[in-house]
């Protein structure tokens, strides 16, 4: 095995074959169930108003990646998704603009052309999402066809199966060989912590993740229930967190469904700045997968600006 | 043996089908018309008026898209356990509005009996108020009602079962849903009533009853974006201008029936109609 940077003797020790990785993981310090939840939920009532929940709320735009990811998606759904996340609430042209569009890879191109010069990035969700469920050489085929499409983030899924039998050198190696597809597309790894069972395995997953290389460690695809709790996340904000301590480079966090209100958005938030830390609150470290919470932040913002509550009938509907 | 002391009640607000307490977490003593305590009930906020809000728009396409048959039928389930609860609300009644429990009893007879008249429109608004309209081609156009939304209703301030249920029923009983601020001072009756609606067939949101100060919620149901309608009646004379121009601001429709209304007698369709809006469509024929 390669190791895909420079590492710190430990943890280029962890990568050198498939029984020392499976030490390093197995040799992380547990997790503290009751510990991590009751934080969790310490943080969650932390009250935050006003000017700072606008702030907030304008952060929270700008870390957004807007995903549509259906099998009825079509050109001109992708089209008013671009034109959405561009200008988010097009009656108020302050709104910060969202970090990300995050589609299926036939839709890629769809996707950059309309954005093309803005600054928004096109994610694109690859290897056999969303199970993972197919041969290597497919895996990376899809990757190289989001990148060419014009992706500058790819959203991978490990393979759940083999990390669950503790086949750990495999999912390296598929995590190593996916981030070599990208070229210099980011990766994003989806851990997809809800088949994970532990939070163990959650700390394991994303150390592993890292170490493979993955610029991005994500929560789930959306398709499996739970999927991105609070609790989780901190272990996930922890790892990129020790990442940094360990090797000086700054890794980031995407949560991905099941976020649906401003109220969750900033307790995430508050999560990030307590348990990473205040640089990664930027969209370059921390994203939300969300495809209804956009509306939510837009409404709670008119709210907090108009002083009286919004409703849907004034944002878009999508 | 001494003499048994009786359970006091802390009531909650009905939202979205389930009994919270107020988010603000506050209740206030209510009080019969001498002054004696009777029970406490939650003294909602602006949050619990914005749950409220969001629990009905989330029951309206549900409601609204039910048959006019089938909203009969629950509206009627409603009127029996109404029924079965006579006593209970005569009680109430006489307490909080100070008559005798034989005057209460007849009030409450004509609330069930209104909420049956309403009940019975359901299936006839269409044709009462629908039309096929002569025109001048080849179209057969026709009008049909249609429910306006999530109606705010300000119950009235003294009537508090019979005034209740006649503003009630005309909202829902076209399918709009409701977001019900009760009378301030004689809540009893709305707050059993909510246990009524309950545990009768209505989907939970279609009904929403918050007790507290309807002149420090109000204002907020006026300016919501997402209210469809404001009824007054129950409104403080000096809010209700401030009321009607905040409404104003998202183009609401607004009834601005007296307080002093008499709700004794049998009433018009004019509650109903006032959240109706009339749905035209021209359809090509004869090609």
């Amino acid at each position: 095995m390669a190791a895909p940077t420079t590492l710190p003797s430990a943890l280029a020790d962890a990568v050198r074959d498939e029984s020392s990785l499976r030490r390093f993981l197995h040799g992380l310090p547990g997790v503290d169930q009751v510990g991590v939840e009751q934080r969790a939920a310490g943080l969650g009532t932390r009250s935050i108003k006003k000017a700072a929940k606008l702030h907030a709320i304008d952060l929270a735009i700008s870390m957004v990646d807007l995903t549509t990811l259906e099998g009825a998606d079509t050109p001109g759904k992708v089209r008013g998704l671009a034109a959405k996340a561009r200008r988010p609430d097009p009656e108020r042209p302050d709104v910060p603009k969202v970090a990300a569009v995050c589609v299926y890879p036939d839709m890629v191109k769809t996707a950059a052309d309309e954005l093309v010069g803005t600054g928004i990035n096109v994610a694109s969700v690859a290897t056999a999402f969303p199970s993972g469920r197919s041969t290597l050489d497919i895996k990376l085929a899809d990757t190289r066809f989001a990148v060419e499409q014009g992706a500058s983030e790819v959203d991978m899924v490990i393979d759940r199966g083999a990390f669950l039998s503790g086949r750990y050198g495999q999912v390296f190696e598929e995590i190593a060989q996916v981030k070599q597809a990208c070229g210099d597309a980011h990766l994003k790894v989806i851990l997809e912590t809800g088949e994970l069972v532990t939070y163990d395995n959650v700390r394991r997953a994303s150390w592993l993740a890292l170490l493979a290389g993955g610029d991005f460690i994500k929560t789930s695809t959306g398709k499996v229930q739970p999927a991105a709790t609070l609790p989780v996340t901190h272990v996930m904000l922890q790892a990129v967190r020790d990442w940094k301590s360990q090797t000086g480079e700054l890794r980031g966090v995407k949560p991905a469904g099941g976020i649906r209100t401003t109220k969750d958005a900033i307790k995430f938030l508050v999560a990030v700045n307590e348990v990473a830390g205040p640089e990664w609150l930027d969209p370059h470290l921390f994203r939300f997968g969300a495809s209804t919470l956009l509306n939510d932040l837009l409404m709670q913002r008119r709210t907090q600006l108009d002083g009286h509550y919004s409703g849907p009938d004034y944002v878009t509907v999508d | 043996m001494s003499d048994r002391v009786t359970v006091a009640k802390t009531y909650k607000l009905y939202i979205g089908g389930k009994f919270p307490r107020s988010e603000s977490g506050r209740s206030y003593p209510v009080t019969d018309s001498k002054g004696a305590f009777l029970a406490n009930a939650a003294q909602g906020s602006r949050k619990d008026a914005r749950d409220a809000v969001a629990a009905a728009r989330k029951a309206f396409p549900g409601w609204s898209g039910a048959t006019a048959y089938n909203r009969g039928q629950v509206l009627y389930r409603v009127a029996e356990v109404l029924e079965g609860r006579r006593e209970q609300f005569a009680t109430e009644v006489a307490a909080s509005e100070g008559v005798a429990l034989k005057k209460a009893q007849s009030l409450v007879d004509t609330a069930i009996d209104r909420w049956v008249w309403y009940a019975g429109w359901t299936d006839k608004i269409a044709a009462v108020l629908g039309s096929s309209n002569p025109v001048a081609g080849p179209y057969f156009s026709f009008s049909t009602p249609e429910p306006t939304g999530v109606v705010a209703v300000l119950a009235p301030q003294q009537s508090s079962l019979l005034g209740l249920v006649s503003v009630i029923a005309p909202v829902i009983a076209s399918g709009n849903t409701a977001v019900v601020i009760t009378s301030q001072d004689r809540p009893l009756p709305a707050i059993t009533l909510s246990e009524v609606l309950a545990t009768s067939d209505v989907p939970g949101g279609v009904v929403n009853i918050i007790t507290g100060r309807t002149a420090e919620i109000a204002p907020w149901l006026a300016s919501h974006a997402d209210v469809n309608a404001l009824d007054l009646t129950g409104a403080p004379e000096s809010i209700r201008a401030d009321l009607q121009r905040s409404a104003a601001g998202t183009v609401k429709r607004v009834l601005r029936n007296k307080a002093s209304e008499d709700f004794s007698v049998t009433p018009d369709l004019s509650r109903i109609r006032a959240y109706l809006e009339t749905k035209t469509v021209w359809h090509p024929m004869g090609v």
